[in-house]
């Protein structure tokens, strides 16, 4: 479970202050498809900095698991990171020159974990790519690197999948696939937070979250959804 | 993160830049493969002089010497007396043989030529110790010193001169030395000038019929068992001496003692340092080569802003985006150390090869490696390494994932 509880977010541009997030009060259940949405500039890349622990908020709480998260050091950051979050980039943020499969075992590295290769060979054939181990990213399509970059998200088994405009870099077919394989992944019970500006993507959520000055302007379940076609 | 893993990282970052990173270590390379070879050459040098030197280090000479002391005794001359007392074994353990000498310089002629030569008169032994080879006939023997014999043994230039190319030639042929005819026995090889031009005959026919009589010597030649009694023998030597001619203050003296050995250990030294300062001028191209490390990691990190970014969104901790960065850069001062060591040793195994083919002087010398030249350059290798890779892998590792993926 995810829980915010009044975080705000300051951030000093030289002599500058720029108040990103005013207040934030957000509580996410497990197995929920939220799509935090926002102009640029209403402060959803910055709330997804802090939900994805790559940030700290200036004050307020910020409970994940559990465990707050909002004054650790860099290095609990990190540990968190590698436990508990799965990051889904726009540009996809493969490593260069490093394969599909040992893109997706690198959160394994990085928390020790050995024996790494079969978790990430079932990770790559769950985004059905399992016929495409040893490509290297610039040998994959676009929508190929993406479902790479989610296999990699999943492979230490998060509480969280953070999905930041994860099809902005998409055709509408690739970025029709990615949504349904978000939406089976949520299906298995998986907890996923999808940032986007489209509403074709929010249309997508079982629940909208709406931001515009850091602030959250409306945050509503959505009876009616769309479901992804191809 | 295991150490195999972040090898593996590092490694695969290095051949991603494979030009770059074979440049970065040419430095590194030259500057290790140049200290080893410049101490190997020092100690190639030093090893061929010694050596040649080395038959020749157990011998202490004796040569009279002015007393200069103003209301000193007056200064005796070396006679025979003093060659007995030295030869008599109960005075020193560490002498093994004693020969003495009388030498001028004189003009050896034959009916066309005329050379001029130094003569030396000494006993059967004077070869033998003086660690010399004949090319033609053979020394004169205990017999003909005793029965003071007129028989000459040519330096190989004086035969040359007189006789002919063959050293053969001169066998048997008389030679009139100060109007005295002497018979040639034998002709000595080369050891170079001047011991070259020289004619050697038995002592007492010497001074019987060049220097005249007298039981007055030149020169004495004391052995020493071996190169290391080498200052003991001298102070037996002194000791000796200086009872026999009543010498109580060593300022008074009139004799010398000299001996190869001390000077080849000041040789041995001054040539140490050289070697060791031309290695330090070597090692300045390691300086530099730590410079191109450090620059190429920097390009590194900043060239790799945004996939540090990505490690560390997905987990990684500064400790091990430091690692990556300083195992990247310790392998590459590494690899360097380890090519630059292979090179070096490269050549100098070469220079070994080819130096007997430069001719004679050098046939005697070959490179040594040493094996605290080839640890020491390796481990400067790493430390360099450590030290380059440092700043770069602090930087990297303090990146903020935020603004490193934002980084474009």
């Amino acid at each position: 479970m995810i829980q915010l509880e009044n975080v705000t977010k300051v951030y000093r541009m030289g002599k500058v202050e720029v108040q990103a997030l005013h207040g934030i009060d957000l509580t996410i259940d497990d197995g929920e498809l939220v799509a935090i949405m926002g102009p640029s500039g209403s402060g959803k890349t910055t709330l997804m900095n802090i939900l994805g622990c790559l940030d700290v908020p200036t004050s307020g709480r910020y409970l994940l698991d559990g465990t707050d998260a909002s004054r650790l050091s860099d290095n609990r950051l990190a540990k968190i990171r590698s436990r508990k979050i799965g990051f889904v980039f726009q540009s996809f943020n493969l490593v260069a020159r490093t394969s599909a499969v040992r893109n997706v075992e690198l959160p394994l590295v990085y928390a020790g974990i050995r024996g790494r290769r079969n978790p990430a060979r079932q990770a790559l054939a769950q985004v059905g790519l399992g016929d495409r181990e040893k490509h290297m990213p610039n040998e994959l399509s676009g929508g190929q690197q993406q479902r790479v970059a989610i296999a990699r998200a999943l492979i230490n088994d998060p509480t969280l999948l953070l999905a930041d405009e994860p099809t902005g870099n998409l055709d509408t077919a690739a970025s029709a696939e990615i949504l349904r394989l978000l939406g089976a992944l949520n299906d298995l019970g998986r907890t996923v937070v999808i940032i986007t500006h489209e509403e074709e993507v929010a249309a997508f959520a079982k629940r909208v979250v709406r931001m515009r000055d850091g602030r959250i302007e409306s945050d509503r379940v959505q009876r009616s959804r769309t479901e992804a076609t191809a | 993160m295991n150490l195999r893993e972040a090898v593996r990282i590092a490694l695969r970052g290095l051949r991603a830049n494979r030009l770059r990173s074979v440049l970065t270590m040419l430095g590194i390379i030259i500057g290790v493969a140049s200290v080893i070879l410049l101490v190997a050459i020092g100690n190639g040098v030093q090893s061929s002089v010694n050596e040649k030197i080395q038959p020749l280090a157990n011998l202490i000479t004796i040569v009279p010497s002015v007393g200069n002391v103003p209301g000193g005794a007056p200064p005796k001359d070396l006679i025979d007396a003093d060659v007995a007392a030295l030869q008599d074994p109960a005075m020193s353990r560490d002498i093994a043989a004693v020969i003495p000498a009388v030498s001028g310089k004189a003009l050896t002629e034959t009916d066309s030529y005329r050379f001029r030569t130094t003569v030396i008169g000494s006993t059967d032994r004077w070869l033998d110790l003086n660690n010399g080879d004949m090319s033609a006939g053979s020394f004169f023997d205990d017999a003909q010193v005793r029965s003071t014999a007129r028989v000459v043994v040519l330096g190989p230039s004086v035969a040359s001169y007189l006789f002919g190319k063959d050293p053969a030639a001169a066998l048997s042929h008389t030679v009139r030395i100060n109007r005295q005819t002497f018979r040639v026995i034998g002709v000595m090889q080369s050891v170079g000038e001047p011991g070259d031009s020289i004619a050697v005959m038995p002592l007492n026919t010497a001074r019987r019929y060049i220097f005249g009589g007298g039981d007055k010597v030149n020169q004495i030649i004391a052995q020493a068992t071996q190169a290391s009694a080498v200052p003991a023998a001298e102070n037996d030597v002194i000791r000796v001496l200086s009872d026999r001619h009543r010498i109580k203050d060593t300022a008074n003296r009139d004799f010398e003692v000299q001996s190869l050995r001390s000077r080849l250990d000041t040789f041995n030294q001054i040539l140490r340092v050289l070697t060791l300062f031309t290695a330090a001028v070597a090692a300045i191209s390691l300086f530099v080569g730590a410079i191109g490390v450090l620059n190429i990691m920097l390009v590194s990190v900043t060239e790799r802003t945004r996939e540090i970014g990505i490690r560390k969104a997905i987990g990684a901790t500064r400790r091990a985006i430091l690692e990556q960065f300083l195992i990247e850069s310790l392998v590459l001062a590494g690899l360097g150390g380890i090519i630059g060591i292979g090179l070096g040793v490269g050549l100098s195994v070469l220079g070994s090869v080819l130096a007997p083919t430069l001719g004679p002087t050098f046939a005697t010398f070959a490179p040594a490696v040493t094996i605290p030249s080839v640890v020491l350059s390796f481990a400067i290798s790493l430390v360099i390494g450590l030290v380059a890779g440092g700043y770069p892998a602090n930087r990297a590792a303090r990146l903020r994932p935020i603004e490193a993926l934002r980084y474009q």
